[in-house]
């Protein structure tokens, strides 16, 4: 028995084992009822050497295909600066527990708290918690907060046009924690005013959920809406895409009492999914109503500016099943990630990426429509996703640009078809795809 | 040794509520503004809600504890503290001076669930 | 770790006209969001910092110098499970091959990450004597909900729905209740008894057609094993609940027990507690869920099957009886990766030996701290323990104060006041990674802080002397919430 990763040599173990007054390590689990102790092989690989596991997982990888993606739905290809991984990968971040412990973690509490103050700014809010799972799960979380907040009312209105997948998320956690969701129907892309206002007078309503850019890339005019939910003292959700708001009006200049989403279009990398981070931000008066953890500013007893996780007594772990939220664990690390990415882009670099991804998608979304073969679904004013109709089979156009190595796309219907385009596409590789896609379509109108 | 004052009624949540009239004024204990520690926070209702004997009208909070305030009483709040927003730690320099809901009583007879200062000191001593 | 304190914000480096990224020159012509109408645009830029690249690499350096890891030294946390993070599995998760994939590409162009997906859900099923694992929870905490959810989709699937009620020790985590109240569910507290186990006449008290299951950490939180499981879970399935593994403290049990032989039915794992990923300061973790046969309808969705092929595939919304979707994607994956690169680096000859080791390590170092650390329940532990302070508190020196000066000697403090069953607890877990020396080290530290308890009261009850920061007001921070840089400003 000796493996890299246990220090204990055959002497070691023999001495303490004396120590503690044992014959064997066996005898340590005495207490343990016979019959369920496991004494088995477990049904696992035998393990591998380093260079065997590096191996392994190169075999696997190379069964992965990278693709130029033109595609978003929740996650973006956005374009990563060196320095973020490299400082992520420092193992006084990576290797910390959460900083309960504040005389020793000034560098995860600095930078959570410069998340918070970001992340406030980026969304137009008062305040901001350390971050959540993902943009699904912190919708899921605003809205039992909304219910919560308004003790009486047990509903959650939800726009048609938010991404479905978030939908689904709200969706379970509703039903199980016993609150109700509805939906506002959608007039054109868009969140239909009359139908919100119609629900609104129901009554019951504790709070209104709606996504911007929507699902289909559509940037919604919200005028009026706080007002509307407002008087009927519901709480305004708006799910955004983080990166986006550092050029389209914000959560807060729209009079929202909760924003959230996800910032994985802060530079995370795609990771299949994953982890990205979910964040939440809300108005002053919310604040103790807010899931999460929260680092606050202080002082020490030497006089130096601190700072320290506050406002615990939300928490569950002093609430427990009074808590505003299970969470614990949350992507403190992809926080960071955030972090370094906006203090690097800063001031005019995301509004400069943002600037492109708009622009890019703006000229695809032209040249596709020049094809003749594609119309805008909707229209309405996009930001760096958009959808459109094609009358052809959209499975087959797909596969075709698959095997240039394209994710071309994807399908929200039987016709429609939704494209995203980061700063990280190339001018050459939208002409390329076009082009494909431009060869395809002839091919379809000779079958 | 906590401060228990003659002439109030109070819970085994340790709330207390000072009788003026028909008016109940509702706060906590010194036994419980001890057992918190200092006070960051009170969480209170809004005037005209309702609140019921034995049921949670709010929260107190420390650093590392949460304590809901259960009302000791029953009726409608028809005013706050609202010093207490700013300064909750008034509730540690003097919890009985500083009352956190003043409740119009709905049920006066509900005071005889309630402990004296003799039962409530005797109830503090086996805690 | 460096003891001086740097503690600047990034905003305060800041400087009009500085940049710290390049990007290409636009290509397009003509396209700008300022064609948009002006009412939808926020009018100006969101105000973050300007600073050069230089500038911001050497502020986040700076900061992390103020921060201690596993990779500092010793990290004796309680029921976190602070093992070594072996470099490797970051090599893996950085491999562009994963990082680089969309996760709604079509699945035949993903087939290594699917396959990964799929045989790590095998491998836990084996390593817990379970039927099906999701890998879909993002945290420990979120596997909480899900197994709730799976728990209550199953009742409701026999038209049960009057279970609402689920048992829950009351040395259990708060995570357990909290998560019970975000499913819907009434929280039930089952008493310990004086050995620190459940009472089970206490349990049997409770015991109605109303329990939808108990949750049970086992070892629970004083890391003792309840030793009355098989009678427990007997008693709980006569009821008709079901039997939850609160897998925080799985580790001791590699290479000893299994939650399915123990008679759970639903699971969660931290992959960032047993499976070695990295805390990364509060996260990202994972928190797989896994259930016994019968009960894999009612798992989230997405999944990742297997094709009688031998293809990958994602599946979604042909599970009528799945409880729903918990997450956006497959939750996160990086970290997945990760805990497979650990088991196939372990396999299956070592991983055995780490319920062991571990708790070998912790039986080592509570029985030669027991003269000076009062140990309220003496019974053998598994990987971790509670002392419920000094035995001597006569110099007025608190569990705190003990933790604080801990920091001083460089090691991080163990858990303090949890379980909230004593009033001075200090849970200490070592980890199966920790050498005979370093343990021997903590001992003879441990030693001289409760001498210096005796000897220096003061000089403990200041601590820490040693660090970047001294003790915080956490009244103040609490009191009045600076929570932005604009608040500092205000």
């Amino acid at each position: 028995m000796s493996h890299k990763y246990f220090p204990h040599t055959e002497a070691d173990i023999h001495d303490m084992l004396e120590a503690v007054g044992h014959k064997s390590l066996d005898q340590l689990f005495d207490v343990i009822p016979d019959s369920i102790r496991f004494k088995g092989d477990y049904d696992l690989p035998a393990g591998m050497s380093e260079l065997e596991l590096r191996r392994h997982l190169e075999q696997l990888g190379q069964q992965n295909t990278l693709l130029t993606i033109f595609a978003g739905a929740g996650i973006y290809d956005h374009y990563t600066p060196s320095v973020v991984p490299n400082i992520i990968a420092r193992s006084e971040y990576l290797t910390s527990y959460t900083p309960y412990q504040a005389e020793i973690s000034q560098g995860t509490l600095h930078y959570i708290f410069e998340f918070q103050s970001m992340m406030a700014e980026l969304t137009g809010m008062d305040i901001s918690n350390a971050s959540m799972y993902d943009g699904a799960t912190a919708t899921a979380e605003a809205a039992i907060m909304a219910v919560a907040v308004a003790k009486k009312a047990d509903t959650v209105l939800i726009s048609a046009t938010i991404d479905p997948k978030i939908r689904r998320v709200v969706d379970t956690y509703a039903h199980y924690h016993g609150i109700k969701t509805a939906t506002i129907e959608a007039h054109d892309g868009t969140t239909d005013r009359l139908d919100l206002e119609r629900k609104l007078a129901a009554g019951g309503v504790a709070g209104v959920v709606v996504q911007m850019p929507n699902y289909y890339g559509i940037v919604e005019d919200y005028t009026g809406f706080a007002d509307l939910i407002h008087e009927s003292k519901a709480l305004f959700i708006i799910n955004s895409v983080a990166a986006d708001l550092a050029v389209l009006k914000t959560p807060g200049q729209w009079g929202a009492d909760v924003a959230v989403g996800d910032g994985q279009s802060l530079g995370i990398p795609m990771s299949y999914g994953g982890p990205s981070v979910g964040y939440m931000c809300c108005t002053e008066r919310l604040v103790r109503k807010m899931p999460g953890r929260i680092v606050g500013m202080t002082r020490d007893n030497r006089g130096n500016r601190a700072f320290v996780l506050t406002l615990q007594a939300r928490e569950q772990h002093i609430r427990r099943q009074k808590a505003t939220s299970n969470i614990c664990s949350n992507q403190s690390l992809m926080a960071l990630f955030a972090t370094v990415y906006m203090s690097l882009m800063g001031k005019q670099g995301l509004v400069e990426a943002a600037n492109m991804s708009y622009a890019g998608a703006h000229y695809m979304c032209q040249k596709l429509i020049a094809t003749g073969h594609f119309t805008l679904e909707y229209d309405q004013p996009f930001f760096n996703e958009f959808c459109l109709r094609y009358d052809g089979d959209i499975d087959a156009l797909q596969a075709k640009c698959l095997e240039q190595g394209f994710m071309a796309g994807i399908k929200t219907g039987e016709h429609t078809i939704m494209f995203a385009v980061t700063e990280k596409r190339t001018k050459e590789e939208i002409d390329r795809l076009v082009e494909v896609i431009g060869h395809n379509l002839y091919q379809d109108g000779n079958n | 040794m906590s401060k228990v004052l003659e002439g109030l009624y109070y819970s085994e949540s340790h709330e207390y509520v000072r009788i003026d009239g028909q008016y109940g004024y509702v706060g906590i204990t010194d036994y419980a503004q001890n057992a918190l520690g200092n006070v960051v926070y009170v969480d209170m209702p809004d005037v005209d809600d309702d609140v019921e004997a034995g049921a949670e009208f709010g929260a107190v909070e420390s650093v590392k504890a949460a304590s809901d305030l259960n009302s000791p009483v029953s009726g409608t709040v028809v005013e706050v503290n609202e010093a207490l927003a700013d300064q909750p730690e008034l509730l540690n320099a003097d919890a009985y001076a500083n009352w956190i809901i003043k409740v119009e009583l709905s049920n006066p007879d509900e005071l005889n669930d309630l402990m004296d200062a003799a039962a409530y000191e005797a109830f503090c001593a086996n805690h | 770790m460096n003891n001086k304190l740097y503690g600047k914000l990034i905003i305060e480096l800041s400087h009009p006209g500085r940049k710290g990224y390049s990007l290409p020159h636009s290509e397009y012509e003509g396209y700008t969001p300022a064609d948009l109408p002006a009412h939808l645009l926020r009018g100006k830029a969101p105000e973050l910092p300007e600073c050069d690249e230089p500038t911001v690499v050497r502020h986040y350096t700076n900061h992390s110098a103020n921060n201690f890891g596993v990779t500092s030294g010793f990290y004796p946390l309680g029921s976190c499970t602070m093992k070594y993070n072996p470099v490797i599995n970051e090599e893996v998760a950085a491999m562009q091959q994963f990082a680089g994939l969309h996760p709604l590409q079509p699945a035949e162009t993903c087939q290594g990450a699917l396959r990964i997906y799929h045989e790590l859900q095998s491998m836990l099923a084996a390593i817990t004597g379970l039927s099906q694992f999701t890998l879909n929870p993002c945290a420990g905490a979120h596997g909480e909900l899900t197994g709730l959810m799976v728990i209550r989709a199953y009742h409701q699937s026999r038209g049960d729905d009057c279970r609402t009620k689920v048992l829950i020790p009351d040395s259990a985590h708060g995570t357990n209740p909290a998560s019970a109240a975000v499913c819907g569910l009434e929280v039930v507290e089952v008493k310990s008894q004086a050995d620190g186990t459940v009472d089970v006449d206490d349990l049997k008290s409770k015991l109605d057609e109303g329990v939808a299951c108990m949750m049970m950490t086992n070892p629970n939180t004083l890391g003792l094993f309840e030793h009355n499981i098989p009678e427990i879970q007997t008693l709980v399935h006569q009821c008709g609940g079901l039997m939850y593994y609160d897998g925080a403290n799985l580790n001791p049990m590699l290479g000893v027990c299994r939650p399915g032989d123990m008679g759970f039915d639903v699971m969660h794992i931290n992959l960032h507690k047993t499976f070695s990923t990295p805390h990364g300061g509060g996260g990202p973790g994972s928190g797989p869920v896994g259930v016994r046969a019968g009960l894999e309808p009612f798992l989230p969705t997405p999944r990742v099957v297997q094709g009688d092929d031998g293809t990958f595939s994602v599946k979604t919304g042909q599970y009528e009886q799945s409880l729903g979707s918990i997450g956006q994607f497959f939750g996160n994956y990086a970290v997945v990766l990760r805990a497979y690169a650990y088991i196939l680096t372990m396999g299956r000859e070592n991983i055995g030996m780490v319920g062991p080791l571990a708790t070998l390590n912790a039986n080592y170092i509570k029985e030669q701290l027991r003269d000076d650390y009062l140990l309220p329940i003496d019974s053998p532990c598994m990987h971790e323990f509670v002392f419920d302070g000094l035995r001597d508190k006569s110099q007025g020196v608190t569990t705190m104060d003990v933790a604080k000066r801990l920091l001083d000697y460089g090691y991080h403090a163990p858990t303090i006041y949890f379980p909230l069953l004593f009033h001075e607890s200090l849970m200490i877990e070592p980890t199966e990674n920790e050498s005979k020396e370093t343990i021997d080290g903590f001992i003879e530290v441990m030693h001289s802080i409760a001498r210096e308890a005796q000897t220096n009261p003061d000089e403990v009850k200041s601590a820490p002397h040693n660090t970047p920061i001294g003790r915080v007001d956490d009244v103040l921070a609490a009191k009045n919430p600076v929570l932005t840089w604009k608040h500092t400003q205000a």
